[in-house]
């Protein structure tokens, strides 16, 4: 399923600047929304894909994507696509990262995402204490990619980042 | 073709659409927090899926037509979308029950769509597929939890199914444009999907300890453009701002 993405080194860093406005934290590079990014006379070429279809995030992204590459003096066009439909596998490792130290707790393989957006199985590790002692709160969090979790054990409440596939 | 393509296009937008619309007058409103959450998230997700449905509308029927006119500047009986999306919310067990019949539908409707022969509509399925699981799931759990709840809660579910139950059968009588589509290699099937789709809601209702009614008289009339009375205070509330401040943007 996974094509391989091309990306124009030229145009790398300054994509890689650009960051989820509902995730400050995370850039798109490691979302993995940018699905193409090539120069054509001249012409940055974006192609960016939804994580979801009501993604309200996608239309500033869009706009951010164009002001930082005007600001390194590339013009540009985006072009949303939806095929191959976004997944949670693209987040990169650096990505899982980045959104565990927020606050967010990683996407799980879809096995264990099932059982725990079931409350069968408690798999999703608190992340302020580090406890597999968590409970679902909410099926959908602050944002649509997003479901409510509490520890059970510190207390905290946090969101999860459900797996898409 | 091309009249018959960006028709059947609209109607499966326009389900997405009033839905999507109907739950979001729960925004701020719904019953719980959690629940309030979860409902605008849905409908946000189904006003996404309309979006792309409408662009590429919009597109096909070139004339400078943005996904705007075709969301805001129709008339009712230009709107395509079965009844059963625009009934009331109601109280919570209606709003789940309809949700419920419908995601059961969306989801059969959209695993058939992701085959066709038409990249772009295949495309939009493919990615809402992944966004109407969990609607399903979220409805789905709903029901059974309230059906198998208190006394209180399984007669109001037990009321909610018996009201819209009727509504459920026009989801599968084909208008000539689905029908026109279907032999292009477009249009699903929706005849074929009714075995499965009866499957698959009575098992939940059944777990629900809820029944499926006997019905004689089913409603219809939606996908041809003929509305409920329900329809025209939706388009009042949609349309106003449109109306009233013509080529307005946000």
């Amino acid at each position: 399923m996974e094509a391989t993405v091309f990306i124009e080194d030229s145009l790398r860093k300054i994509l890689a600047s650009v960051s989820d406005p509902e995730i400050p934290v995370l850039s798109i590079m490691d979302m993995g929304v940018v699905r193409e990014a090539k120069l054509e006379n001249g012409i940055a070429k974006i192609k960016i894909t939804p994580t979801y279809s009501g993604c309200p995030a996608m239309d500033v992204i869009g706009d951010d994507i164009k002001s930082a590459l005007k600001n390194e003096g590339f013009d540009s066009k985006i072009e949303l696509v939806l095929s191959p439909a976004w997944t949670t596998d693209w987040i990169t490792e650096k990505g899982r990262k980045d959104l565990e130290a927020y606050g967010i707790a990683a996407p799980l393989d879809a096995d264990s995402d099932k059982a725990a957006l079931l409350g069968n199985k408690r798999v999703v590790k608190c992340t302020n204490c580090g406890s597999q002692n968590t409970k679902m709160v909410s099926q959908f969090g602050s944002t649509a990619c997003k479901a409510l979790f509490q520890c059970e054990d510190c207390l905290e409440p946090f969101d999860y980042f459900k797996c898409l596939k | 073709m091309k009249e018959n393509l960006i028709k059947y296009i609209l109607g499966i937008a326009d389900n997405s659409l009033i839905l999507g619309q109907r739950l979001s007058e729960l925004c701020g409103h719904g019953p719980s927090l959690e629940t309030d959450i979860a409902l605008t998230n849905i409908s946000l997700d189904l006003l996404g899926q309309t979006r792309s449905y409408f662009q590429y509308a919009a597109k096909l029927k070139g004339e400078n037509t943005t996904e705007d006119d075709l969301a805001f500047l129709r008339k009712e009986r230009q709107y395509l979308n079965a009844l059963l999306v625009e009934q009331p919310n109601g109280d919570f067990a209606h709003t789940i029950v309809r949700q419920f019949l419908f995601d059961g539908f969306h989801l059969l409707f959209l695993e058939q769509l992701r085959t066709c022969a038409d990249t772009q509509l295949a495309a939009i399925a493919e990615k809402s597929i992944k966004e109407v699981k969990y609607h399903f799931r979220f409805s789905s759990e709903w029901v059974k939890r309230l059906g198998d709840g208190t006394e209180e809660s399984h007669e109001k579910m037990q009321v909610a199914i018996n009201d819209l139950w009727i509504f459920t059968n026009e989801l599968f009588l084909m208008t000539d444009a689905e029908t026109a589509m279907h032999r292009e290699g477009i249009g699903v099937d929706l005849e074929s999907l009714r075995a499965d789709y009866q499957e698959q809601i009575s098992e939940i209702v059944e777990e629900a300890t809820l029944q499926i009614p006997e019905t004689k008289y089913w409603q219809k009339g939606g996908k041809q453009g003929i509305h409920s009375e329900q329809m025209g205070y939706i388009l009042a509330d949609m349309q106003y701002m449109q109306r009233a401040y013509p080529n307005m943007q946000w």
